[in-house]
């Protein structure tokens, strides 16, 4: 009935695991989850690529259109540099956005009931997805800088500077991403998500300030892009990114807004993504 | 069957799942010892990979409790998992990385230590037989390949036990006697126990110690092969027993209902 084959090798045969985990431990696990989503887009670089062409399109197309006409008030900056902040904000959105549909995809697959059966905390395999997204993102703040900088933006180049561009892309990312993730947890088809994610971009998008500036809007509007957390990334980035950029609300406000959004949208989410492999 | 309870590895009283008005799993009760290769067997929907995602902690029981390897699934999860490796019956590894990436990320979720990663790594791959496909992308795998990277996956936490949810499923019978062959090796070196499930009952007959049959969520029979067949006719088969048991059980047969529940049940649950 029970049979024990060869002497059993005690070294092998115990789980040894430290039973209580710490700080570092969660760091690892969280650096797992997105370093394996970098390794992908290292071995298969051609998303990159192709995602590059909406921001593109947006700077050369609409921004240039719409500087000539001299129809938005952009107040002191030219309205490229205005619209530039704005451009790579949202080419950081529509990454993350849609971050949720690869959550299905996995929980359709398999791999994500792989990653539910390990002891990482939920909250470190979110984070992972999260910083990965922020990652995507930075590729297209590279090639946001480079175009900026061919059409004659005013970038500041500062190390600071460009240190605090990086910090609030990842953390944008990291906030869309998560509530990407929490809508797949919801919805849970690719289908249902695929619907919701068109419906949601285009409201966090047109009701903020990327292309321009709030104080254009109705109040109804101002209230609405008040309380939507890219206004604050991109009121971030338009500070931090260009010479001649100021923040409306202070950096140290957008930043809290950002990372205490993302700090409660996690919470959430690391309850809901455990009920993907039921 | 009287253990030393130190000895058993998984138990379960009264484990129930239920989805709605639906009964997927029904008060089961199960001992499985240390060392043992445990196959558990059911037509499609009978709740066989409900059972194995409860006791994996992937899915809460709506009743009843189970212990793996002396923690309580519902109060220690995180325990649990740091105890048992899980080879899902859908495709776990990951298509778009190397087979050492894929690994490393086990590694690194699972806690082991920094300097013992190459090894583990490199020693599970070539117990695997994939130490010349390390660096290779997943998506090039054969089925075979892929479901020993899974294996090898669930192996580098060295657990104490190892879910198997149809780990040949779809795998020519080459490729089913490679992933065997793997198990039994896992098993004779090293006690690891393992719980098994499969549609293949030649596999089953051969290579499990015990069978537990489960039909509608609830357990019908369990034993060894051996008892099981002699229960059914002296020169009988498992597939004999598979049917047979399960036909006594039911004489109404299956209405369109209940076939069509047991499809959705076996395609939303596994």
């Amino acid at each position: 009935m029970v049979t024990s084959g060869a002497p059993a090798d005690r070294r092998e045969s115990t789980a040894e695991i430290t039973a209580h985990p710490s700080l570092a431990d969660y760091a690892t696990e969280v650096y797992a989850v997105a370093a394996a989503e970098i390794q992908k887009l290292y071995h298969d670089p051609f998303e990159l690529f192709t995602r590059a062409v909406q921001p593109v399109l947006w700077l050369m197309l609409f921004g240039e259109v719409m500087a000539q006409v001299r129809g938005v008030a952009s107040g002191n900056l030219p309205y490229l540099d205005f619209l530039s902040a704005g451009i790579l904000a949202q080419s950081a959105l529509f990454v993350a956005i849609f971050y949720g549909i690869a959550a299905i995809w996995e929980r359709d697959l398999g791999v994500l009931q792989r990653y539910l059966v390990s002891p990482a905390p939920r909250s470190a395999l979110v984070l992972g997805k999260a910083i990965s997204a922020g990652a995507r993102a930075l590729s297209q703040a590279l090639i946001v800088y480079i175009l900026a900088l061919l059409l004659g933006v005013g970038i500041d180049l500062q190390p600071l500077s460009i240190i605090g561009v990086v910090f609030a892309i990842l953390v944008g990312s990291a906030l869309f991403s998560t509530l990407s993730l929490i809508i797949a947890c919801i919805v849970k088809t690719r289908e249902r998500f695929m619907g919701i994610g068109q419906v949601i971009t285009m409201p966090i998008f047109f009701a903020s300030n990327a292309i321009y500036p709030l104080s254009l809007m109705p109040v109804w509007l101002k209230i609405v892009s008040r309380a939507n957390p890219l206004t604050y990334e991109v009121d971030a980035l338009r500070s931090l990114m260009l010479v001649k950029g100021t923040s409306d609300y202070g950096l140290p406000l957008d930043f809290a807004i950002l990372l205490g959004t993302t700090a409660v949208l996690t919470a959430i989410a690391a309850r809901l993504y455990g009920r993907m492999g039921y | 069957m009287t253990l030393p309870s130190q000895d058993i590895v998984v138990q379960t009283i009264g484990l129930t799942r239920t989805f709605g008005s639906v009964t997927a799993v029904d008060h089961i009760d199960l001992m499985v010892a240390r060392g043992e290769i445990f196959g558990v067997i059911g037509p499609n929907g009978a709740g066989k990979s409900t059972l194995i995602k409860m006791l994996t902690t992937l899915l809460p029981p709506s009743s009843g409790t189970a212990t793996v390897a002396g923690y309580d699934v519902v109060r220690e999860p995180a325990q649990v998992r740091r105890h048992i490796g899980y080879v899902p019956q859908l495709l776990s590894a990951d298509g778009a990385l190397t087979a050492y990436e894929n690994l490393l990320l086990s590694a690194r979720l699972y806690g082991v230590p920094r300097q013992e990663r190459t090894p583990r790594i490199a020693g599970a791959l070539r117990r695997m037989g994939l130490a010349d496909a390390a660096n290779r992308v997943v998506g090039h795998f054969s089925g075979g390949m892929i479901r020993r990277l899974e294996i090898a996956q669930s192996l580098v936490h060295r657990p104490t036990v190892l879910f198997l949810d149809e780990p040949t499923v779809g795998l020519d019978p080459g490729a089913r006697e490679a992933v065997w062959e793997r198990v039994l090796d896992l098993r004779n070196t090293f006690r690891r126990t393992m719980i098994v499930t499969s549609h293949h009952m030649d596999e089953i007959d051969q290579f499990c110690d015990r069978v537990a049959l489960i039909d509608n969520g609830r357990l019908v029979a369990i034993g060894t092969p051996s008892e099981l067949k002699a229960r059914v006719a002296p020169d009988a088969t498992l597939d004999d027993v598979f049917v047979r048991l399960l036909a006594g059980g039911k004489d109404t047969g299956d209405s369109y209902g209940d076939v069509r529940r047991a499809r959705r049940s076996a395609r939303e649950h596994g």
